[in-house]
């Protein structure tokens, strides 16, 4: 039997026990997903998107699902202890798949909606019904697949003109005594002119094998600003394959950073949609890689509108036998004059064994635009090398500082500066070899 | 005086092709030498292998620096022993602020020594006190190494992380090349500056002109891998009125 067959009959078995806890809204969508994820299966590899990230595999492994919903007795506290010195923020944590609230949060403006998804639509299904899935619904097959099981999530909802001051955390964990999925989702609605910043950890034991789908999607209304910071600090025995979705209305501004701090295989997917007139989009991302590592980052920019602006850049460090792949794409509409579109992807290949997939793209239909793509693939300097050995950097402290110079151009596009101090020091850990675990936490322990 | 330096029939070679064809020098403590010679002649060669640069290697011959065998050392340590090289073309680091780069550099130093890391304060007291020194502008110092520097700049630059590190041995390698009179000038006058009893310059140059700076005890001519000709300062003045086709003639 094949990899799909199993989790089509998975399904196809449960379905009662998967729906029972679950809200209408939740439910209403899975019989679409089925169908689509029934008909196009898990990607091949010889799929043009799929080409180097064989991501059925990972699907052979006989993982758990908490489909019972069967609550998770580890109290946060205990084992997520990696906050960000000197930045508080407002918390939540998705231990596995499932919603919980942290202990002490501050209150949030009123009308603000930060908690369960599961639980928000069981209440007001009025208010999110006409976002859930609806950018969604349009993605692969994995995302088909992660509408088809999910359970839970996190909702952030913001009213029009709310600006929230206070960065609001997500932390995702992962900790089970068997192998174990998780298929979360996430929705994040801001309304014309609301204002937020958030932080999305994820993090992972390595005792088992783990796999963690994760749908987000992002509705920025006109006006609105949005800043998403992604760190992911899974374990090499952790699969990560998410899907950030994102619509963006006219004059909003959009923010993302997306870290591949440690992990072990990953693929993330980011789609923007540019739906309004002057709206900014800025999309950037870090990848550090060694081991036998897997970091498939692939973005698609779409420009549907006039008079919008798009920035990217994203960063590979790849270290022994790890793998990169970065497939960014503009794609400019006929109708996207004016539009300026800028994407930017440079590598470093640290061994004769690492590998790096780069394919930049720009795809315009337009004919009055402004828009440049550039990658490279490249080795660290010799000469500065030796220029610095001769000032008596030891070598390998001068390859950390050249790496490190080479990541710190991402963290520019980080506005937090709590955040970017811990980044720093993070990376700098990162290349002394100080953190293939998270010290701080007790799952990694 | 002691021998600080002594160079015993070094042969080097890059790419299987032998530049150097026997050096001997002997450096006195306190001493400046300078190194004249055509193009090709081997002296940007003699410099890196004294520096310990990957892509030459020693065929022969041996060199002593303090008494120690200096081949054997690592680059850094090198360094850390006192040698210093001011690059005839400095590498720009994008990225690597000089601040962060001469921090890693002292405190390497120090830690060789074993010595405490300097702590902030008298780190950024002593990297104002050597700026002064050759008039480097306090913003260059929040700049990348070298990154979009101008000519000058990037050997005022390489003056200054002199000043910093006060190496015994230093190499200026052509230091005059790309420098304009006020530039060679405020160099020139740092690197006199710095001048100790127990630490001696080689001044690799093409030009006397930079020798009306920084005057040498002794002047050497190297050609064709060789130290051809040996004499006192009035050498270099010679050598800018006649040229070298003599020199070429007789060897």
């Amino acid at each position: 039997m094949s990899n799909e067959q199993e989790y089509i009959n998975l399904f196809c078995t449960n379905r009662e026990l998967i729906e029972k806890p679950c809200a209408a809204m939740l439910n209403e969508e899975r019989g679409k997903a089925f169908e689509r994820f029934e008909e196009r299966g898990f990607p091949g590899i010889k799929e043009e998107n799929w080409l180097h990230t064989n991501v059925a595999a990972q699907f052979a492994t006989d993982y758990g699902m908490n489909l019972g919903r069967v609550t998770t007795e580890a109290g946060t506290r205990d084992i997520f202890t990696c906050d960000v010195p000197n930045l508080g923020t407002h918390k939540a944590y998705i231990v596995n798949d499932s919603f919980q609230a942290a202990a002490n949060n501050s209150s949030l403006p009123t009308g603000v909606l930060f908690g369960s998804l599961n639980a928000i639509a069981s209440e007001q299904p009025e208010l999110l019904t006409p976002y859930y899935n609806k950018l969604a619904a349009n993605g692969d097959s994995i995302a088909q697949f992660n509408t088809l099981f999910v359970q839970d999530g996190i909702v952030l909802y913001i009213p029009r003109n709310i600006e929230i001051n206070e960065t609001i955390q997500i932390v995702s964990l992962l900790q089970s005594k068997v192998e174990m999925m998780s298929n979360r989702r996430l929705l994040v609605i801001l309304e014309e002119g609301a204002k937020a910043s958030l932080l999305m950890c994820d993090h992972s034991s390595a005792a088992h094998k783990s796999l963690s789908t994760q749908v987000t999607e992002v509705f920025v209304g006109a006006g609105a600003s949005l800043d998403i910071y992604e760190l992911e600090e899974t374990s090499e025995s952790n699969c990560r394959l998410t899907h950030l979705f994102v619509q963006q209305q006219a004059d909003s501004r959009f923010n993302h950073c997306n870290i591949t701090l440690t992990n072990g295989f990953t693929r993330n997917y980011v789609n923007v949609q540019l739906a309004g007139k002057g709206g900014d989009t800025n999309i950037t991302g870090l990848a550090i890689g060694d081991r036998k590592q897997h970091i498939d980052n692939r973005t698609l920019v779409e420009h549907k509108t006039s008079h919008c602006t798009s920035n990217e850049l994203y960063k590979y460090i790849l270290d022994e036998e790890s793998v990169g792949i970065f497939a960014g794409k503009m794609l400019i509409q006929p109708c996207a004059q004016q539009t300026i579109s800028q994407q930017t992807n440079r590598n470093l290949c640290l061994t004769k064994c690492a590998h790096m997939y780069a394919q930049p793209q720009l795809e315009i239909y337009a004919d009055d635009v402004k828009c440049s793509h550039g990658s490279t693939v490249g080795q660290l300097d010799e000469n500065a090398l030796f220029y610095m050995q001769q000032r008596g950097i030891p070598k390998e402290e001068a390859r950390h500082l050249l790496m490190y110079a080479f990541a710190g151009e991402v963290f520019e596009n980080i506005k937090i500066e709590a955040l970017r101090d811990r980044l720093h020091l993070l990376v700098e850990k990162r290349f002394r070899g100080e953190l293939n675990r998270c010290k701080g936490c007790s799952l990694c322990k | 005086m002691e021998n600080l330096l002594e160079i015993k029939n070094l042969h080097a070679t890059i790419d299987g092709k032998e530049i150097l064809k026997g050096i001997n020098l002997t450096v006195k403590a306190g001493e400046v030498h300078a190194i004249m010679g055509p193009n090709g002649s081997g002296k940007s060669t003699l410099s890196n292998v004294l520096v310990g640069h990957p892509a030459y290697t020693v065929t022969e011959g041996e060199v002593i620096y303090k008494g120690k065998d200096l081949l054997a050392l690592s680059p850094e340590d090198r360094s850390h022993e006192g040698l210093f090289l001011s690059f005839q073309y400095p590498v720009e680091i994008a990225g690597v602020s000089i601040t962060n780069f001469m921090r890693a550099a002292v405190n390497a130093q120090r830690a060789y020594l074993g010595l405490e890391p300097m702590n902030a304060t008298d780190f950024l007291k002593l990297m104002r006190e050597k700026r002064a020194l050759v008039n480097l502008d306090s913003k260059l110092a929040n700049r990348s190494v070298n990154e979009g520097f101008s000519g000058g700049e990037k050997k005022r630059n390489e003056i200054f992380q002199m000043a910093m590190l006060e190496p015994t041995l230093s190499i200026l390698d052509e230091t005059d090349s790309g420098l304009d009179i006020d530039a060679l000038r405020i160099v020139a006058e740092g690197v006199n500056k710095l001048k100790r009893e127990d630490a001696s310059t080689l001044v690799i140059t093409h030009y006397q002109r930079l020798l009306d700076y920084i005057k040498p005890d002794i002047v050497h001519v190297l050609y064709n891998g060789r130290i051809v000709k040996t004499a006192g300062p009035e050498l270099a003045l010679e050598l800018e009125e006649r040229g070298y086709d003599w020199i070429k003639k007789d060897n």
